[in-house]
């Protein structure tokens, strides 16, 4: 068991136990500061695949972004003031159990496949290949995807403003 | 204990994918319905990034993951403005007491 392994399972440990937390606590700011700690768990894995530039767009897209997107949207919606922020749930014990099947499914999928292991073909730095492939194979996509994103600005802009 | 490898992987997005599930099946605030989605993007995302690695596919796989990131990112602001005019017409967000489809 090398240093590897043993930060593999440190940051799998945080992902999945903050997972946990955010899908089981009742109070949904704190499910949003949970959701930080999965984020930076995926970004440590990310790390550990070798692919550098990802984690570090995680970093800034979903723990800068999105979830301060999230913890907009969460004190948007509740009124603060006079009740508390806390989340309903329904059905939980049909779905822990179904969930749980789908789950041991999944793995006993996962291990009965016999996956084909290739040797590591990941570049030490990936962010010169990856814009390498950004600007030519991939060319297209990036242009659709700068459209895409101007779009859902527009969109997002135009159903969150106040009636003229 | 065995070797970390690509079976390890797999293994944390399927969880992650199932607590993505559950979250979205058993919350009633819609908040909490997209961090279940976001959950679940995620695992797709370690899926891809750990085939980039262990499969022999290059770079292309880590592309993908910046794609869905990138969509991730769109889907997050668009679907916020949405839940804020659900919050303007019903004064609730808890998605099993909107259930007419005019006013």
């Amino acid at each position: 068991m090398n240093i590897y392994d043993i930060i593999f399972y440190l940051f799998a440990a945080i992902t999945l136990v903050s997972a946990f937390m955010v899908v089981n606590t009742r109070n949904i700011v704190y499910s949003a500061f949970y959701l930080l700690f999965t984020f930076l768990g995926i970004a440590g894995i990310y790390v550990l695949l070798g692919a550098d530039f990802i984690a570090i767009v995680q970093l800034i897209i979903y723990v800068g972004g999105i979830l301060i997107l999230m913890l907009f949207g969460v004190m948007l919606t509740n009124k603060i003031t006079n009740v508390e922020i806390k989340s309903g749930t329904f059905q939980v014990l049909p779905a822990a159990i179904g969930v749980g099947i789908f789950a041991g499914l999944l793995t006993a999928i996962l291990l009965n496949t016999g996956w084909k292991n290739f040797d590591s073909q990941i570049p030490n730095g990936t962010t010169a290949g990856l814009g390498m492939l950004l600007l030519n194979q991939y060319g297209f996509i990036f242009e659709l995807l700068g459209i895409l994103l101007l779009i859902a600005l527009i969109g997002a802009a135009t159903l969150a403003r106040k009636e003229q | 204990m065995i070797h970390v490898g690509l079976n390890h992987f797999l293994f944390i997005s399927s969880i992650l994918f199932s607590l993505g599930i559950f979250g979205i099946v058993t919350r009633k605030n819609a908040v909490m319905v997209l961090m279940g989605i976001e959950l679940i993007l995620n695992a797709a995302n370690i899926n891809f990034i750990a085939f980039a690695k262990y499969g022999n596919f290059g770079l292309q796989g880590q592309l993908m993951a910046l794609f869905v990131i990138v969509l991730a990112a769109a889907e997050a602001a668009v679907a916020l403005a949405i839940v804020l005019n659900i919050y303007k017409t019903f004064s609730t967000v808890n998605v099993d007491e909107i259930d007419t489809l005019k006013e």
